[in-house]
């Protein structure tokens, strides 16, 4: 329950933030919504001289809505994702899987850019985040670089940023009218990480398909989507039950979260493909 | 670790205050400000029995440093009774439905109503359970629970409409 002590930093510009990355070193953490680290911190298992807050910088805040893409800051909370008419009319997937992710009070908080930079294989977003093909805008001393999410996950709490980077804002394609979209998740109850979750996009000849928390690192399967996008929903099942890794934890065994990988996927397809225009 | 200088405004009080960054907002509360409404069920951020209206926004205040919370408006359950200190609304349904047993969920069940019903005022059942599924309860079953903020809202339009 009780932190270790740290010194508390809140500049108001992503510079700033990034020069106290840069003195600090290892030492030095972001904090966002904080609905992740200080769960962490609160049981010591992350243990941080210096948090710096990001609350105060406007240019990680906000969500626009172009025709081609949307951008979203990565301060944006869940709570800020739901309620958005726009995204929701752009990239309704957003709003299913938000809305399946945490509870009311930790969604006011916890923030999209949190949520894909954390690393923990049983946050949703990320796996949405390669179905959808999203990139991800990280800043650090030497400039901006972007990467792909697809590129970005290389094992549990390991991704592409470096710690002098932070990210800043998720780019995403605006997905073409008559994609049909569904994200579906089991979990034992309210607040829970997946058992196995899926995020499906179908029409149009394409399709694209994700999964959460059924290896170290959210899964995208090229074989599954070009399946799918061929309408061959057993081959796509069987692609993706091929490329994800579960282990057994209190969640289950392997070979139930295998199972429950096909049903959700199964569901997800179904769905996805009555929204499908 | 040095301290920090605290300003908040918590139920329409400016307070001060002088904490630890780590110091947590449940814990400021209860201890430097002695509001001991809130509650802590927990370490994981799952019961909820710590939230506060925090600038308009429900918050578990276990799971936000008070040096966050600096410059913030706070509003706990001590802030929800009436100007003459009778009970609020939903503090009064709760009441009359029975939803409440040992107490220990409640200012923080009652806290978060208060939220979901200004962004809800006419919510359905099924809106409350998700709304208010940040919240666990061990005593009630939440049924009546459902039922005190059903009625809250139903008495909250009410007054708004007869006010007008």
């Amino acid at each position: 329950m009780i932190p270790a002590g740290f010194e508390y930093h809140r500049p108001t510009d992503t510079a700033s933030a990034i020069s106290i990355l840069q003195e600090h070193g290892d030492e030095a953490r972001v904090i966002a919504g904080g609905h992740s680290l200080i769960p962490m911190m609160k049981l010591r298992m992350a243990d941080l001289a210096h948090v710096i807050d990001l609350q105060d910088i406007q240019e990680m805040k906000g969500i626009e809505i172009g025709a081609d893409s949307v951008t979203l800051g990565a301060m944006v909370t869940q709570h800020e994702l739901i309620t958005h008419d726009g995204l929701a009319a752009a990239v309704p997937i957003i709003r299913e899987a938000a809305l399946q992710i945490a509870d009311p009070q930790v969604r006011y908080m916890g923030t999209v850019g949190g949520n894909v930079a954390n690393g923990d294989p049983g946050n949703d977003m990320p796996g949405l985040m390669q179905c959808l093909d999203a990139s991800f805008e990280l800043v650090g001393p030497d400039g901006t670089r972007t990467v792909a999410a697809r590129d970005f996950y290389e094992a549990a709490y390991f991704t592409a940023r470096e710690d002098e980077e932070i990210m800043t804002r998720i780019m995403i394609p605006v997905p073409a009218a008559g994609v049909g979209q569904a994200y579906e998740k089991q979990k034992r109850k309210i607040g829970d990480y997946a058992t196995a979750a899926a995020a499906v996009m179908v029409g149009k000849g394409s399709a694209s398909v994700a999964m959460t928390n059924l290896a170290d690192t959210p899964i995208w399967s090229e074989a599954a989507s070009a399946a799918l996008a061929a309408r061959d929903v057993e081959g796509c099942v069987a692609a993706m039950l091929d490329a994800i890794d579960p282990v057994e934890d209190n969640r289950g065994p392997v070979e139930f979260k295998k199972h429950v990988a096909a049903i959700m996927l199964r569901r997800a397809i179904a769905r996805a493909i009555s929204r499908a225009g | 670790m040095s301290k920090m200088h605290v300003k908040l405004n918590v139920n329409g009080r400016e307070v001060e205050g002088l904490a630890e960054p780590r110091t947590l907002l449940i814990h400021f509360l209860r201890e430097n400000l002695r509001i001991t409404g809130p509650h802590i069920g927990c370490e994981t951020s799952h019961c909820g029995a710590c939230t506060v209206d925090l600038n308009g926004k429900s918050v578990k205040s276990c799971t936000v440093f008070v040096a966050q919370a600096n410059g913030a408006e706070v509003t706990t359950v001590e802030g929800l009774v009436n100007d003459d200190g009778s009970l609020g609304v939903i503090q009064e349904m709760f009441r009359e439905h029975h939803g409440l047993q040992c107490g220990f969920c409640t200012p923080g069940m009652i806290t978060r109503a208060h939220r979901l019903l200004q962004e809800n005022p006419t919510p359905t059942e099924e809106e409350v359970r998700f709304g208010m599924a940040g919240n666990l309860c061990r005593c009630t079953g939440y049924q009546n629970i459902v039922k005190a903020i059903m009625a809250s809202a139903d008495m909250l339009n009410a007054q708004k409409e007869a006010a007008e």
